[in-house]
């Protein structure tokens, strides 16, 4: 079971979240000129990185608030959390 | 008062298992009850709470939005909930929608009657917080919970508004109506050890 701190709630069980993928993934400037494979690359292919990545989750039986998670992918730490209108701690991706 | 025209067509979301919690009733050291406060009106509200339709709001109301997870505050017979940094929930036992409604005029925002979206269960007695403990991931030691704390957080499988009322403890669960039927037995069901001896 993950602890992870919701930046409104605090401390709460994993079980109160939903999980949405990995963050940081931005929306294309112009979808419709786009290729396929392009387009298929935004919706379909993500980092699978050992050690910390940025996810999105959702505070689901709380807030209801989406938030970002730095968590080590292979000890399942979670580094630290925060809110969608700040940057990702220590940069990059 | 009696009641009159469509309200008394009306049926809480846990009419059907009144007996069946009244029954369940523990006296004595041990002792916890529990009931459902049907029908209590709930409105929604949705603000910036650095705006100027946020003041004019907690004029109407006689309470501040209160600004932080777990906090409540309270004017008379009514108590704003925080559910997020931005949303709240006004409970009282009269329709005060319109109030609200008025104060926020056509600033960006929302102020909607979910009365009918939850039930309220009140949970009493000296068990209380051992009875919500078999299921809330949540500390409700008198450390870090009490009096005048409401949060949202599961209770068995279902997601409630928890909300410590006073230091007996109570404790009031607002689950959505259609899983009310479900918490109501799961805690029939965790009260019921609490009817005997303790076991060391
Ligand atoms: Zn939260």
């Amino acid at each position: 079971m993950l602890l992870i701190t919701c930046p409104w709630c605090g401390p709460r069980d994993e079980t109160e979240y939903h999980y949405g993928g990995q963050a940081h993934v931005p929306h294309p400037e112009a979808p419709s000129d786009l290729t396929d494979e392009q387009w298929a690359a935004y919706v379909f292919f993500r980092d699978n990185p050992k050690g910390p990545f940025a996810e999105r989750w959702m505070h689901a039986t709380g807030c209801r608030r989406w938030f970002n998670v730095l968590r080590d992918t292979a000890t399942h730490e979670v580094l630290t959390t925060y809110r969608l209108d700040e940057p990702r701690p220590g940069g990059t991706r | 008062m009696a009641d009159t025209g469509i309200t008394a067509l009306r049926s809480s979301p846990l009419a059907h298992l009144a007996d069946r919690m009244r029954a369940a009733a523990v006296t004595g050291a041990r002792g916890v009850t529990l009931r459902e406060l049907p029908f209590l009106h709930m409105v929604n509200v949705r603000v910036d709470p650095s705006s100027a339709a946020a003041g004019r709001i907690e004029t109407a109301l006689g309470a501040p939005l209160p600004r932080r997870c777990g906090d409540t505050t309270a004017s008379g017979p009514r108590t704003v909930l925080w559910l997020g940094p931005d949303e709240w929930l006004v409970l009282s036992r009269s329709d005060e929608a319109a109030a609200s409604r008025e104060a926020l005029g056509q600033d960006p925002g929302s102020v909607v009657d979910v009365s009918a979206n939850r039930t309220t269960l009140e949970l009493s007695g000296p068990s209380a917080r051992q009875v919500l403990e078999k299921g809330c991931p949540l500390d409700l030691h008198p450390r870090s919970f009490g009096p005048g704390r409401a949060v949202s957080t599961t209770v068995g499988p279902v997601a409630v508004l928890l909300w410590q009322t006073d230091d007996a403890p109570t404790y009031r669960l607002l689950p959505r109506s259609s899983f009310a039927d479900y918490l109501g037995r799961w805690i029939v069901d965790a009260m019921s050890e609490f009817g005997g001896p303790e076991v060391l």
